[in-house]
């Protein structure tokens, strides 16, 4: 009654779906909205997102700008990659930073990781988009994430002052998206809410699409804090009384600010190993984030507060 | 890219994802079997199950330590406060055939009849639950209305809890034959009916050693047995695809969009909005690269042989011949249509809604209400308004011709929402049953005399000023003032006075939020009218509330329709009371009384403020800077 061999499915068959259906969210915000801007968060979710653009409007450039929110505590290796990408595929990229939080000295050290991660993230991206007065704004969410996750819109509607208010979302129905806005509202636009995390990877690996290095192992310096590998990334980093940082072979499942990632130990340095440990590893990828670890309704929390 | 092109076309007419809509009541075990669906296909992290060994919810019975599957598909915090499942949610199901499902969980509440049409508007199966220890309920009937008119062909019907029920054979085949029953009302081509505990595993993956009477397949089996309609039936579907965006580059210039129905290859005919010659499409490009053929569901890139001036929200379609032409999707002015409301504002008769299909957006008026549906027991009864979930059959006139197909034929140009034109929201879901072809009759016809030629005529350039503010703010005396200086320097006005129309026109209406909404929308197109007769045209009307202004400033072009407001301390206008009004509001005999009874909301952005305590004179040379009239 199951899968007889005429009837398998091929990998690349579900790829190409979920390629489709990712071309038309962006084609349809492209057309729908004033001002969009796609963020850019330099991890494998925004290179492949980056890459949909890319195919969506070919032959033509991607018609909107990409921003970047730098917390200043990024991996070294995500900001010169950034710098590469936007020359090769001749972006207008648009870099932000709260001025702000840095003038005070705000660090995932003095301020805590969830303090931190507001003032340098959540309320630099609402500036961010209210400065380039912004209507529309692509990211690379998926459904697959995190559970709160999954009840997330394609076309996720936030009121005035980017606050999302589970209530107001709108039915989505079939492929016809309301892109109407009233006074104040803006729109963030999920093209990939379907993909999983192995949908990403095999993706990447069928279109070659180049990522932060970051995600491959190497030998890289850590200190295992709290049952958590932290890169120690410069020295800004301060190491507790009798720490030393010791060379370890280790991945990054997702990147984000280096002293609140969590590495992998792993010996997948290239994309064969990786999805072959991916089909063994099964947790989920948010199990490296710190910041999330605050318990499952944490994230949408944070979204009421207009975190992405 | 690795695949060939004629590899990829088949592989997507496969239908690589199929969607499922998930329907139950509340306690049904519909998270449960879910869970249990996702977890035995690997679909389901590690820590989240970990997470499902360790939390429970009140009232849980499930010993920690096992897994409770029901908190696998765990969502918003506010949910979990009260226990249910209030909005869609969507999940991925590793088929063992490599086909992906995506579930779409749809809350059981009987108040969601809107979500559950949102899961199911992209549904190719659902998966309905019966509780067998309750048996055969509203409910029930609720799910396969929506499932069916939302176009669900293949439904799985889940009686879960047989283990409740002793795994009996005989309390399984009457509900079998009460669910048939209730599902032979409904064009579906398959109803699957399947005995199954959720809680402990029978017949969701594995055979239930429990219930040796039963030979069909497990849910899970159900599930991934099923197919695609046959190709050839896909291809008798003609060509859609509507315009997303139009691709320039240097020399290049090619139309964007996602294929929703039939196929297209170079050398195709297609015709631009069902109307026109048709023109041959030159390249398929998929990707950035040329293809032979592209299909339903793939986002392609068309260029034309011909130069002709396609934009977004066209729709390009095969043209009318062979087979195609009796579905040819003739622009119409009018279609009779099934809605669902969705919206927390009841439907407004007469109101101008935006019509979306696709990419296409277009003002549209509900001209009539044909009767409202009973999801329960499909009755249709005679109604004067849709509130939320309600679910009904209506027609619908649209400002300009459009092609829409029969919902029947193709989902993504036949199914359309309508939006409320001030706060934007999507406050029902549409499904065309056919064109109204008599409206062909009613297209406007384009005059030659327009606005600018009677305006020219009269020297002039035709306005609207729109005058709000408190009752006694001093409206009528400003009108009346600047209207005798108009007419005096030799120009063409007239004042559309609040109180005059409610003896005429609007005396039906009376001062609730609604009335004063129609009242300020017929004024609005009472003076667009005059606008139209190259009029200057002077509005004095409270209306009070921002939205109703805003959907009275939507009727005009930029430019055309000034706001002005007259602004006037409450004190004086209290101070001033002609008509008597203020005191009668304090005695309590007039309840909805703006400034006291009712809120008036100034307006955020006018184009003139004027003093309504002021120089009478200095206010009416302000009006006639605003109207560029020189004085
Ligand atoms: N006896 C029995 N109880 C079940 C079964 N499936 C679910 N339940 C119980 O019914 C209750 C509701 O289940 P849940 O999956 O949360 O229902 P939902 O509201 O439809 O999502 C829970 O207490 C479950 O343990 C079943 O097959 N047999």
């Amino acid at each position: 009654m199951s899968s007889s061999a005429e009837t398998a499915i091929a990998p690349d068959a579900v790829l190409d779906a979920l390629e489709a259906e990712a071309i038309h969210v962006f084609r349809e915000a492209a057309g729908a909205f004033r001002r969009p801007v796609m963020l850019y968060s330099i991890g494998k979710d925004s290179s492949v997102l980056l890459h949909l653009a890319v195919k969506a409007f070919a032959p033509a450039r991607v018609p909107f700008p990409v921003l970047h929110i730098d917390t200043t505590w990024k991996f070294r290796e995500m900001i010169a990659f950034r710098d590469r990408m936007a020359r090769e595929h001749n972006l207008d990229l648009k870099v932000h930073t709260n001025a702000e939080g840095v003038k005070e000295g705000v660090t995932p050290f003095t301020h805590g990781a969830h303090e931190y991660t507001r003032i340098m993230k959540t309320v630099a991206l609402r500036e961010a988009l209210d400065h380039g007065g912004y209507d529309a704004a692509f990211g690379g969410a998926r459904r697959d994430e995190e559970r709160s996750r999954a009840k997330e819109r394609v076309f996720s509607l936030r009121e005035p002052g980017h606050r999302w208010e589970p209530r107001k979302q709108r039915p989505e129905f079939w492929r016809t998206a309301n892109t109407q806005l009233a006074d104040g509202q803006t729109m963030r636009v999920f093209p990939m809410s379907n993909w999983t995390e192995l949908d990403v990877w095999r993706y990447i690996q069928r279109e070659q699409i180049e990522v932060v290095p970051l995600y491959f192992s190497k030998e890289r310096p850590v200190v295992e804090r709290d049952g958590q590998l932290i890169m120690v990334d410069d020295d800004r980093y301060p190491l507790r009384d009798g720490e030393q940082p010791e060379m370890r072979s280790v991945r990054f499942r997702t990147l984000g600010c280096y002293p609140l990632t969590a590495a992998v130990e792993s010996k997948a340095d290239n994309l064969d190993d990786l999805l072959a440990e991916m089909l063994i590893d099964r947790r989920s990828e948010r199990a490296g984030r710190l910041i999330d670890g605050e318990g499952g309704g944490s994230m949408e929390s944070k979204k009421t507060e207009g975190y992405f | 890219m690795s695949s060939t092109s004629s590899k990829e076309t088949i592989a997507l007419v496969e239908h690589p994802i199929v969607r499922v809509v998930a329907c139950g009541s509340v306690d049904d075990g519909k998270s449960t079997l879910i869970g249990r669906l996702l977890a035995g296909t690997e679909s389901i992290p590690d820590d989240i199950l970990d997470y499902a060994r360790n939390t429970r919810r009140s009232g849980s019975t499930i010993p920690k330590g096992e897994v409770d599957f029901s908190m696998l598909t765990d969502g918003l915090e506010a949910e979990h406060e009260q226990g249910i499942t209030i909005d869609v949610a969507y999940r991925h199901l590793y088929l063992p055939s490599g086909r992906r499902a995506i579930i779409a969980d749809a809350p059981g509440h009987e108040q969601y009849t809107r979500n559950m049409a949102v899961a199911a508007s992209t549904a190719d199966i659902a998966i309905l639950l019966v509780d067998a220890t309750r048996g055969i309920r509203p409910q029930t009937h609720r799910h396969l209305t929506v499932c069916a008119m939302m176009g669900v062909r293949t439904v799985i019907v889940a009686i879960n809890k047989m283990d409740a029920v002793g795994y009996e054979h005989v309390a399984f085949e009457e509900l079998a034959g009460g669910v048939r029953k209730a599902a032979a009302r409904f064009d579906l081509e398959e109803v699957e009916v399947v005995p199954v505990s959720a809680l402990t595993g029978d017949n969701v993956l594995e055979r239930s050693q429990s219930m040796s009477w039963y030979h069909g397949p497990t849910v899970l089996e159900a599930l991934t047995s099923w197919r695609p309609a046959p190709v050839e039936d896909q291809t008798k579907a003609p060509f859609r695809m509507p315009v997303q965006v139009v691709v320039r580059a240097d020399e290049f210039r090619g139309y964007a969009g996602t294929v929703v129905a039939g196929s297209i290859r170079p050398g195709d005919k297609v015709v631009v909005n069902a109307k026109g010659s048709p023109i041959s499409v030159e390249r398929v490009i998929i990707g950035g690269q040329d293809r032979e053929e592209a299909h339903a569901g793939q986002a392609v890139t068309l260029t034309l042989e011909t130069e002709t001036d396609v934009t977004r929200g066209d729709l390009l379609v095969a043209p009318a011949d062979g087979e195609a032409a009796e579905h040819f999707p003739r622009p119409a002015t009018a279609f009779a249509a099934d809605l669902v409301w969705t919206g927390e504002e009841e439907l407004r008769h007469g109101r101008s809604y935006l019509l979306m299909a696709g990419s296409l957006a277009v003002p549209a008026v509900v001209t009539a209400i044909r009767g409202r549906r009973d999801v329960v027991t499909g009755e249709e009864m005679s109604a004067r308004t849709f509130k939320m979930n309600d679910v009904g059959h209506v027609e619908i006139a649209t400002d300009t011709p459009v092609p829409l197909d029969p919902y029947s034929l193709c989902r993504d140009t036949g199914g359309f929402l309508l939006v409320e034109r001030v706060s934007r929201d999507t406050v029902a879901a549409g499904l065309v049953r056919h064109a109204l072809r008599r409206a062909h009759n009613v297209v406007p016809h384009a005059f030659t005399v327009d606005q600018e030629a009677r305006a020219r005529l009269k020297g002039q350039t035709p306005r609207v000023l729109w005058l709000t503010g408190l009752p006694g703010a001093g409206k009528s005396t400003v009108a009346d003032a600047l209207e005798r200086k108009l007419h005096g320097m030799g120009l063409h006005t007239y004042v559309l006075d609040g109180d005059g129309v409610r003896t005429g026109l609007n005396k039906d209406l009376g001062f609730t939020p609604e009335d004063r909404a129609e009242n300020v929308r017929r004024v609005a197109e009472t003076a667009k009218l005059m606008l139209d007769a190259g009029l200057i045209v002077i509005v004095s009307l409270v209306s009070p509330f921002r939205g109703d202004r805003r959907a009275a400033k939507a009727l005009f072009r930029e430019g055309d329709f000034l706001e002005v407001w007259v602004d006037t301390p409450s004190e004086v206008v209290v101070e001033r009371d002609p008509k008597g009004l203020y005191a009668k509001a304090k005695a309590g005999t007039l309840p909805n009384m703006t400034g006291v009874g009712q809120m008036y909301e100034p307006p955020e952005n006018p184009d003139v403020v004027i003093d309504g305590a002021g120089d009478l004179d200095a206010s009416v040379n302000q009006l006639l800077d605003a109207l560029e009239v020189t004085h």
